[in-house]
């Protein structure tokens, strides 16, 4: 599946705000993302619970994956994040370099007891939790590596 | 984002200001670490300051809580917000620490 365009947002949308970040493979860099994002979105009144939790905590493991796991912190690697909220609707992208994965395959159910005990493996299984749509493109056809992983959250 | 250690009686507790994430979750558990080898047994995690945690952060938790039961010890947890509640029943890791609504209830709790 390869990254398809922002479906244009409804003409009665209202005000709408778009953010591009481009950071190194650093995990020191998730909370300043995660806090220009959120500024963004609180513009917007959002539901207190979506700030606090909803898009915090999906934003960083996103960004946590493609740094770790995408691009395994290299620092000749960077990750791109692409944000764009309106009254309705948050879309966050987020772009590595990495080898392409199957996110079905690497979602694990956390509270399936074999697995409750484990340090690892809830990442993609809380993204999925507090937001609406979470999926997984190429980021351009015919790109050997690199994935987008794309959150969506509707306004509550 | 820190975390301050003190002890209260015979119980280390830990406050975490700000974020538990994947930056950070290193330091938590060293610190933690560090007190159950000089001999501590008993932990309590004191959530009232924190912001949001991460898987990362959620997993450190686990892990320490094995590693302390395993030296016959115990970690408890207190002062979960309604989303970090929200957080904990999701993962139903709730069902896994023994979690109060306030520290004086954690700490008599022992």
């Amino acid at each position: 599946m390869v990254a398809s365009p922002l479906s244009p947002p409804p003409e009665d949308a209202g005000l709408r705000v778009s953010l591009e970040v481009e950071i190194p493979s650093d995990c020191a860099y998730i909370e300043r993302v995660v806090d220009l994002v959120r500024h963004s979105v609180s513009e917007l009144s959002y539901n207190p619970r979506q700030l606090a939790l909803n898009v915090p905590v999906a934003l960083t493991e996103a960004l946590s994956n493609a740094i770790l796991r995408g691009n395994h912190e290299d620092p000749h690697k960077r990750v791109r994040i692409r944000a764009d909220v309106d009254e309705r609707r948050l879309v966050l992208e987020i772009a590595d370099e990495g080898v392409k994965f199957d996110i079905d395959a690497k979602t694990r159910d956390a509270t399936d007891p074999e697995n409750l005990e484990r340090e690892d493996g809830r990442g993609l299984f809380l993204m999925r939790a507090l937001m609406d749509h979470v999926e997984r493109f190429d980021v351009a056809p015919g790109a050997p590596e690199g994935n987008v992983v794309r959150l969506t959250l509707t306004r509550a | 984002m820190s975390f301050s250690i003190k002890k209260e009686g015979d119980i280390v507790v830990v406050d975490v200001e700000g974020q538990l994430i994947v930056g950070n979750r290193q330091e938590l558990k060293q610190k933690v670490l560090d007190e159950l080898e000089r001999g501590e047994k008993k932990f309590l995690i004191d959530f009232a300051q924190t912001g949001y945690i991460d898987s990362s952060g959620l997993g450190v938790l686990v892990s320490l809580s094995k590693k302390i039961r395993e030296q016959g010890g115990e970690l408890r947890l207190a002062n979960l917000n309604d989303d970090l509640k929200t957080l904990f029943e999701l993962t139903k890791l709730d069902t896994l620490f023994q979690i109060s609504d306030t520290r004086d209830r954690a700490l008599s709790s022992f």
